[in-house]
């Protein structure tokens, strides 16, 4: 049995909205590099929608995997909806987590909880 | 696939599954029974004892059959402590960074009120033989340092430690699991008392290994039933994993100087290669080490994603980050040598096999390289490193 689903493998290999947003209006990260997990959401929130997301991950496969299906599941979606991503709904797209590895989408969510905090403070 | 995780396990060798093969089929009989058929296999189980006696400078009377090296490890110590005990010794000295075969001995001896010291193994990965001397007390009981470490590969200065053991009547053990087969091990010439050691680790089968107990060393029975093993390991033997350990581990010691000669310089190749990586660093002593070990950590990115990203360009490894473990700690004895927890998760090691080519190792640097920037494009770590928030640690 391979260690991930084909679906986390996907996502870790070819992974989407990777990189830096230089126009984002919200940004937040989450974890620490001690604990061996940091995520980085940049979001463009234009009109109280989703607008375009990218992400920077220091982290094994499932939180790199993690971190590109979230942004996915957010990306175009009004400002309510990404805000009620859950963990387990990063986890389910992705076929599932080994349960140790299940803070990694809980990492997920809490950094798109940290951007879209920063993009309300800045407002 | 380039196999480079031959610190984990190699692949038998020829030679070995022969032997195993053919007692598999042939020699089915139980060594304890009378009949010539049964005496076969004990004639088998015997040539073996004296191989693997005479691999390592030892007597035949003096080797114990056990599951492997971690079994070997348990009944070392625990024999040790027993002995100990009778005479009211009951401190032990080991090391940060020994296998956890060795660890959790120590911790479920610590709980039944033995003391242990672990002594430092510093930066370079070696263990002071002053320091175990100066560690030495009079309830000193065993001491107890790995040959060669697992994940770094540094060797230990045994033979020295042996002769400070001796010079104060200390028993002294070693787990030589990564070193018996990789490089010369005398049991006489290194002044050891009990030697852990490992088939698997030396082109021999899964869940065979050896304990090496001098003359009028008393063992104490992990397993209790009947009288193989001149009675210190119950249950009928596995003659054929046995005989084939023997067979892989006569060859590999025959085979020392040109496994040192062939791998050492491609060993040094990769280490050079890997060290033109910004912000890396080698784990462990360069010089005192087994000639198949490389081990590096990598600032700014994580174990884990490197190790996945090899297999997909056709390269087993290993790494000592958390996450490939299960637990939130990286590597103890990446921590032991004092990496910190930010580089330690991103650590690699490589641990080459006798088939490895030039072209290999040209390949495996080329991919490390990729790889490692590929994944520092990405980071948020190394973002913020190379824009000077926070300052570099390798």
């Amino acid at each position: 049995m391979a260690l991930y689903s084909e679906k986390v493998m996907d996502h870790f290999r070819n992974p989407r909205n990777v990189g830096v947003l230089e126009n984002a209006n919200g940004i937040g990260e989450v974890g620490n590099a001690k604990c061996g997990d940091i995520m980085k959401m940049y979001l463009k929130i234009e009109n109280d929608i989703i607008e375009d997301v990218k992400f920077e991950t220091f982290g094994c496969g499932s939180a790199i995997a993690s971190s590109s299906m979230a942004t996915e599941l957010i990306k175009g979606k009004p400002l309510e909806e990404a805000k009620k991503l859950t963990n387990k709904a990063v986890a389910e797209a992705l076929d599932g987590l080994p349960d140790y590895k299940m803070h990694c989408s809980v990492l997920a969510q809490e950094a798109i909880e940290a951007a879209i905090d920063d993009y309300n403070s800045r407002k | 696939m380039i196999y480079a995780d031959n610190a984990a396990t190699t692949k038998m060798s020829e030679a070995a599954v022969n032997t195993m093969v053919s007692l598999i089929g042939d020699t089915y009989g139980n060594p304890s029974s009378l009949y010539a058929f049964g005496q076969k296999a004990k004639e088998a189980l015997e040539k073996a004892r004296e191989e693997v006696a005479e691999a390592i400078g030892a007597n035949p009377r003096e080797i114990l059959f056990t599951s492997g090296g971690s079994e070997a490890d348990n009944q070392a110590l625990i024999s040790a402590a027993k002995l100990g005990e009778k005479k009211g010794k009951k401190h032990i000295i080991s090391t940060a960074f020994e296998h956890h075969a060795i660890l959790h001995t120590l911790k479920k001896l610590e709980e039944e009120g033995f003391e242990v010291t672990l002594l430092p193994v510093h930066e370079n990965g070696i263990v002071r033989p002053e320091e175990v001397e100066a560690a030495i007390k009079e309830d000193t009981a065993l001491v107890t340092v790995m040959y060669a470490n697992n994940e770094i590969g540094t060797i230990q200065p045994i033979r020295e430690i042996g002769a400070i053991c001796r010079k104060h009547g200390v028993l002294f053990h070693t787990d030589a699991v990564q070193a018996v087969g990789h490089i010369k091990v005398n049991v006489e010439e290194d002044n050891i008392d009990l030697l852990s050691a490992s088939g698997h680790k030396f082109h021999g089968p899964k869940g065979t290994g050896f304990l090496y107990a001098k003359k009028g060393i008393k063992l104490t029975n992990l397993i209790e039933g009947g009288a193989q093993e001149r009675g210190k390991r119950a249950g009928t033997e596995n003659v054929p994993g046995i005989a084939a350990m023997a067979t892989a581990l006569k060859e590999s010691v025959e085979n020392l100087d040109a496994y040192a000669a062939k791998l050492t310089p491609i060993r040094d190749k990769i280490i050079a290669g890997l060290k033109e990586i910004p912000h890396s660093a080698i784990n462990g002593d360069e010089e005192s080490r087994v000639p198949s070990n490389i081990n590096f950590c990598f600032e700014g990115i994580e174990g884990e994603s490197l190790l996945l990203l090899l297999d997909d360009k056709g390269i087993a490894a290993s790494s000592g980050s958390a996450c490939t473990s299960g637990s939130l700690d990286p590597s103890h004895v990446l921590l032991a040598i004092g990496r910190v927890h930010d580089v330690a998760h991103g650590s690699l090691r490589l641990s080459l096999g006798e088939d490895i080519t030039d072209e290999d190792a040209d390949y495996i640097i080329k991919s490390v390289k990729d790889v490692v920037e590929y994944l520092r494009g990405f980071s948020p770590v190394w973002r913020d490193l190379v824009a000077g928030k926070g300052n570099f640690i390798l």
